[in-house]
C-alpha cells in the first residue's frame, strides 16, 4: 500500500467515487424525493431546486394520504410498528434455538452432523415461493396464517440459517481447550457455555443477529402472503401507495426513508461486527 | 489398591472409526501411585498428549479402562474425575487477566477470597511471574503464558496433576531453577503428577518413573535408572540418552571360549566367553543378528583397541564430543578431558563388555545388558 504511486492513488480515489455515486445516489435521490410533492417530482426536467415540504412525513405519520381522489387511510405507523415487533421477535428466537445449535454443531461432531447443518442452511436457497405455496394450505389448516406467531415461525427460515452457520464459525474459533480448562477445575458444561464459549463468541453472535435483523426486515414475500394488512410489515404496506389515482412517490419515498432508517443506523453502529461476523461465516461456511 | 493414583487398563485411542481411525494409542497399560511424579517420554505424535487428554476426560477412550484412586472413570465427565491440567497450548481464557485466570481454577473449591488470593500471590512467586499478574494472556509472552498455565494447574489440590510440556517455552536456566521448585511443591504436598516433556534432563531430574512411548505403544516404564541401564529394546535405547547410543548391526559367532560379534567393513570385537554369563551366551548363540549398543560415555581408547578415525573432534565446555569412523559407522565418544586428536588421525576403540547391549536384530527387543540377561 505504501509504495503506490500518485497516479495509482488518483485513479484509486476516482473509482471509488464513482462506486459511491453509483451505489449512494438512489438513496440520495430518494431522501430529496421525501421532501417534494408528486407535482414537483414528475415535472421534467427534475431538477434539485425545490421547497421542501414535510407533508410527506406528515401524512405517513397522520395515516392520512392525500389523493386526487380524496383522501386515503394508510396503516404505514402499523407497518412500521410490524415491521419492528417481527424483525426482533424473530431475531430473538433464532438466537434462543440457533446459538445452543450452533455450540452442538462446532462441538460435537457426530455422524451426519455436517448433514443436518447444511440441510439447515440449504433452506436458504430454496425459493421463498416454492415452500410458500404448500405453507399458505398448512396454515389455514393449523389456524397459523395471518399470526404473527406463524409469522415468526416462517421468518425463521430466513434467520435461523444464518444465525446457526455465522455463529457456529465463531464458536469453531474458540480453542476448545480453553473450555477444557475451565470444566476441569469443576465446572459443569453448562456453566462452560455461559461463561467461557458465550461471551467469546460475542461479537459473532452480535454479527449474525444484525444480519438476520436485516434480513427478516428485508423480506417482503412471506409477509405479503401469510399476514393481512393489520400484520404487515413496511415492504409489504408500501404497496398502499400505488393508488387507484397514481403513484405516490413523494410518500413512497419518505417511507422508504424511514423504513431503511432503523437497519442503517444499527449497520452503521456496529459495521466493524457485521464485517468481522461476515467475512469469518464466508471463511468458515 | 488403595496408593495407586492412576490405573491405566489395555487403552486403545482410535480419532476415528474404531479399528479404522488414526490408532494413537496402542494398548496402553500404566499404573501410578500416590505421590509420584511420572515422566511421559516420546517423540512428537506418539501419543502422549492423547493420553493425558483420555485421562482428564476430554477424549474418549475408545477400548480399556482408567481408574482414578480405584474407581473407573472413563465414561465419567472431567467435572467428576478431580484432576488438574495444564495444556499444551496454554488455553487461557483471554478476557481474563492472569491472576483471574489462575484463581478461576480455584473457584469451584469455594475458598474465602483472601485464601485464593494468598495461594495466587504464592504460586505466582515460584514461577516467577508476579509482576504480570494483572496482564491478560494476550499482552505477555509465550513462556509468561505457559506458566501462567501451570500456575492454573499447580494451584488446584487435585488427584492428579497432568502437565503437558509445562515448560517448553522457557530458556534452560529458568528451566533448571523452576524444576527444583516444582518437584518440591508436588512432593511437599504430596501431588501425583504426570509431566509430558521432551527434555530428557527434565525427565530424570523430575521423574520417580518414566514412561517412555513410540508410536502409541509404551515401550518401557521405569525409573530413570533402570532406562539408562537397562533398555528394554532397542528403541528406548536410542531415544534416551545424550548423545545417544550407539548401535552397530553384528553377528554373533562364539564357541566354548568366546564370543565373538562380526560387524561391518569386516571388524571383529572378540571377548572370553566368561565375560558373559551362561544364559547370555546361550541367548546370542540363538541370534544370527543382533544389534550392539554403547553410550558415548562407556567408550573407551586404547592402544590395543579396534581401529577407528576421528571425523570429528568437539570441546563442548566441559566434554569432548569425538566421532569416530568405525565398522562402517561412526562412533560417538564422549571425555571429560579435552583431547588433542586431529581429524583423520586412528585411534584405537574399546567397548567394554560389560558396558553392552545386545539387542535383537529383528524386533530390537534387549537381550542382554553387560554380562547379565536383559
Ligand atoms: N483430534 C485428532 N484427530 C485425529 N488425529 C489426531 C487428533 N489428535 C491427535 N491425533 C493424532 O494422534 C497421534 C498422537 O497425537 P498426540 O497429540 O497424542 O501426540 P503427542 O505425543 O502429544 O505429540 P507432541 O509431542 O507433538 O505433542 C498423532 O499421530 C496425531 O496426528
Ligand atoms: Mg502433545
Amino acid at each position: 500500500m505504501e509504495t503506490t504511486s500518485p497516479i495509482e492513488r488518483l485513479l484509486r480515489a476516482v473509482a471509488l467515487t464513482l462506486v459511491v455515486v453509483f451505489f449512494m445516489f438512489p438513496i440520495f435521490w430518494i431522501f430529496l424525493m421525501s421532501f417534494q410533492t408528486n407535482e414537483t417530482i414528475l415535472t421534467i426536467p427534475p431538477s434539485i431546486v425545490f421547497s421542501p415540504t414535510l407533508s410527506n412525513y406528515a401524512a405517513l405519520i397522520t395515516g392520512k394520504l392525500q389523493t386526487a381522489a380524496g383522501t386515503l387511510d394508510i396503516a404505514f405507523m402499523r407497518n412500521l410498528g410490524n415491521s419492528i415487533f417481527l424483525s426482533v421477535a424473530s431475531v430473538a428466537v433464532a438466537l434462543v434455538l440457533g446459538v445452543p445449535a450452533a455450540y452442538a454443531f462446532a462441538r460435537h461432531k457426530f455422524k451426519g452432523s455436517e448433514d443436518i447443518a447444511f440441510t439447515l442452511l440449504s433452506f436458504r436457497f430454496a425459493p421463498p415461493l416454492l415452500v410458500l405455496l404448500p405453507l399458505t394450505q398448512y396454515f389455514q389448516w393449523l389456524g397459523l396464517s395471518n399470526t404473527y406467531f406463524g409469522l415468526i415461525w416462517v421468518y425463521q427460515l430466513i434467520c435461523l440459517p444464518l444465525i446457526l452457520w455465522i455463529v457456529r464459525g465463531y464458536f469453531e474459533d474458540i480453542s476448545a481447550d480453553v473450555e477444557y480448562a475451565y470444566r476441569i477445575a469443576g465446572h459443569s458444561w453448562f456453566a462452560t457455555f455461559r461463561k467461557i464459549a458465550l461471551p467469546l463468541a460475542g461479537p459473532g453472535i452480535a454479527a449474525a443477529g444484525l444480519l438476520a435483523f436485516i434480513f427478516a426486515w428485508n423480506n417482503f414475500v412471506f409477509a405479503l402472503v401469510l399476514a393481512s394488512a393489520d400484520k404487515q410489515p413496511v415492504t409489504v404496506g408500501a404497496l398502499a401507495f400505488v393508488t387507484s389515482s397514481g403513484i405516490q412517490y413523494g410518500q413512497i419515498a419518505s417511507a422508504i426513508v424511514l423504513s431503511v432508517t432503523p437497519t442503517l443506523a444499527l449497520a452503521l453502529y456496529a459495521q466493524r461486527y457485521l464485517v468481522e461476523g461476515l467475512s469469518l461465516g464466508a471463511v468458515k461456511g | 489398591m488403595n496408593d495407586t493414583a492412576l490405573l491405566i487398563k489395555d487403552v486403545d485411542k482410535f480419532y476415528g472409526p474404531i479399528d479404522y481411525g488414526v490408532h494413537a494409542v496402542k494398548k496402553l497399560n500404566m499404573d501410578v501411585r500416590k505421590g509420584e511424579i511420572i515422566a511421559l517420554l516420546g517423540s512428537s505424535g506418539c501419543g502422549k498428549t492423547s493420553t493425558l487428554r483420555m485421562v482428564a476426560g476430554f477424549e474418549a477412550v475408545s477400548r480399556g479402562t482408567i481408574s482414578l484412586s480405584g474407581r473407573e472413570v472413563q465414561t465419567f465427565a472431567p467435572v467428576r474425575r478431580n484432576v488438574a491440567m495444564a495444556f499444551e497450548g496454554y488455553s487461557l481464557y483471554p478476557p481474563l487477566t492472569v491472576r483471574e485466570n489462575i484463581a478461576f481454577a480455584l473457584k469451584a473449591s469455594k475458598l474465602s477470597q483472601s485464601v485464593v488470593d494468598e495461594k495466587v500471590a504464592s504460586i505466582a512467586k515460584l514461577l516467577e511471574i508476579e509482576d504480570i499478574l494483572g496482564r491478560y494472556p494476550s499482552s505477555i509472552s509465550g513462556g509468561q503464558q505457559q506458566r501462567a498455565s501451570l500456575g492454573r494447574a499447580l494451584i488446584r489440590d487435585a488427584n492428579l496433576h497432568l502437565l503437558d510440556e509445562p515448560m517448553g517455552q522457557l530458556e534452560p536456566q529458568l528451566r533448571a531453577v523452576l524444576r527444583g521448585r516444582i518437584k518440591h511443591y508436588i512432593k511437599e504436598r504430596g501431588l501425583t503428577a504426570i509431566l509430558v516433556t521432551h527434555d530428557q534432563t527434565e525427565a530424570n531430574a523430575l521423574a520417580d518413573r518414566i514412561a517412555v512411548m513410540e508410536g502409541g505403544v509404551l515401550q518401557q516404564f521405569d525409573t530413570p535408572q533402570k532406562i539408562k541401564e537397562r533398555p528394554a529394546n532397542l528403541f528406548t535405547g536410542t531415544f534416551v540418552g545424550e548423545p545417544p547410543m550407539n548401535v552397530f548391526e553384528a553377528s554373533v559367532t562364539g564357541s566354548e571360549a568366546k564370543v565373538a560379534f562380526g560387524l561391518k567393513d569386516g571388524v571383529r570385537l572378540e571377548y572370553p566367553a566368561s565375560d558373559f554369563s551362561h544364559a547370555v551366551r546361550d541367548a546370542l548363540m540363538k541370534r544370527q543378528k543382533v544389534v550392539l549398543g554403547i553410550r558415548p560415555y562407556s567408550v573407551r581408547r586404547s592402544a590395543d583397541g579396534v581401529a577407528g578415525r576421528v571425523a570429528v573432534n568437539q570441546w563442548l565446555g566441559d566434554q569432548t564430543h569425538i566421532a569416530a569412523d568405525f565398522a562402517g559407522g561412526t562412533m560417538v565418544l564422549v571425555e571429560h578431558d579435552r583431547t588433542e586428536l586431529a581429524v583423520g588421525q586412528p585411534i584405537g576403540i574399546h567397548l567394554d563388555p560389560s558396558s553392552l547391549h545386545v539387542f535383537d536384530g529383528y524386533s530390537g527387543k534387549a537381550i542382554s545388558h553387560g554380562e547379565e540377561l536383559a
